[in-house]
């Protein structure tokens, strides 16, 4: 398994990253069904206001599902940032995994260069999945 | 009154795969007991067993989180379109 993004998703995800800082950050990607490139990427609010665990807000959530309804696309993902930490899934990330089908993604801005990573969970099994940055 | 469910795609393999679906009930709570009554797989993945909202799934009537509303006793009526999505949270 793999996840394709295009530059314009990548970006925003990092960019979004650092626009909630001192909070984690988070957001949705979306698919078309059985792709594995994200095409369009919501940044969301972070519910739970915080720097150590996110929620996304539940409004953003649901529009963020009727848009990708309405383009023919699917929400295939979520991503947020770690502040302090790897870009690796917390035990709360991987407690509270919603879809085994989803991508997992985490921006780490601990160090001065973001790390991007994506994983998979399922059953609370972590997988790490490579990462493809589409068009360049 | 029928009213109609859109599921999140973890839920509608316990749906015959559909992504809409409608049910019958004049309160939410009556809607979801329709739900189960027709797809019992979805027993216990929207309300628990004690009768209560998931903790982990969000519900909106129309553009509203039911949290805010009355909860399972929220009025829905045939024009009301009812969303359940993951709650997506972590750490």
């Amino acid at each position: 398994m793999t996840l394709r993004l295009s530059p314009h998703v990548y970006k925003t995800m990092i960019g979004h990253s650092y626009d909630g800082l001192p909070d984690e950050a988070c957001g949705l990607i979306a698919a078309a069904p059985g792709s594995d490139k994200a095409v369009v990427v919501y940044p969301t609010r972070n519910a739970a206001a915080s720097s150590r665990v996110y929620e996304v807000d539940p409004l953003d959530l649901l529009k963020a599902d009727r848009d990708a309804e309405a383009r023919g696309l699917q929400l295939a993902g979520v991503f947020h940032s770690h502040t302090h930490t790897d870009a690796y899934p917390s035990p709360t990330d991987q407690a509270q995994a919603p879809d085994p089908e989803w991508h997992y993604i985490l921006v780490s801005l601990k160090d001065l260069v973001p790390v991007v990573r994506s994983y998979r969970i399922v059953d609370g099994n972590i997988t790490e999945e490579p990462l493809v940055l589409e068009g360049r | 009154m029928a009213v109609e469910i859109r599921l999140p795609t973890i839920l509608r393999q316990h749906a015959a795969g559909q992504a809409t679906v409608q049910a019958q009930g004049e309160t939410l709570g009556e809607v979801f007991e329709d739900l189960v009554r027709q797809f019992p797989n979805m027993a216990g993945k929207v309300v628990t067993e004690d009768g209560s909202l998931h903790k982990f799934v969000n519900v909106y009537v129309n553009d509203d989180d039911v949290r805010y509303l009355d909860k399972l006793d929220t009025k829905v009526g045939g024009d009301d379109s009812i969303s359940i999505l993951p709650a997506v949270a972590g750490g």
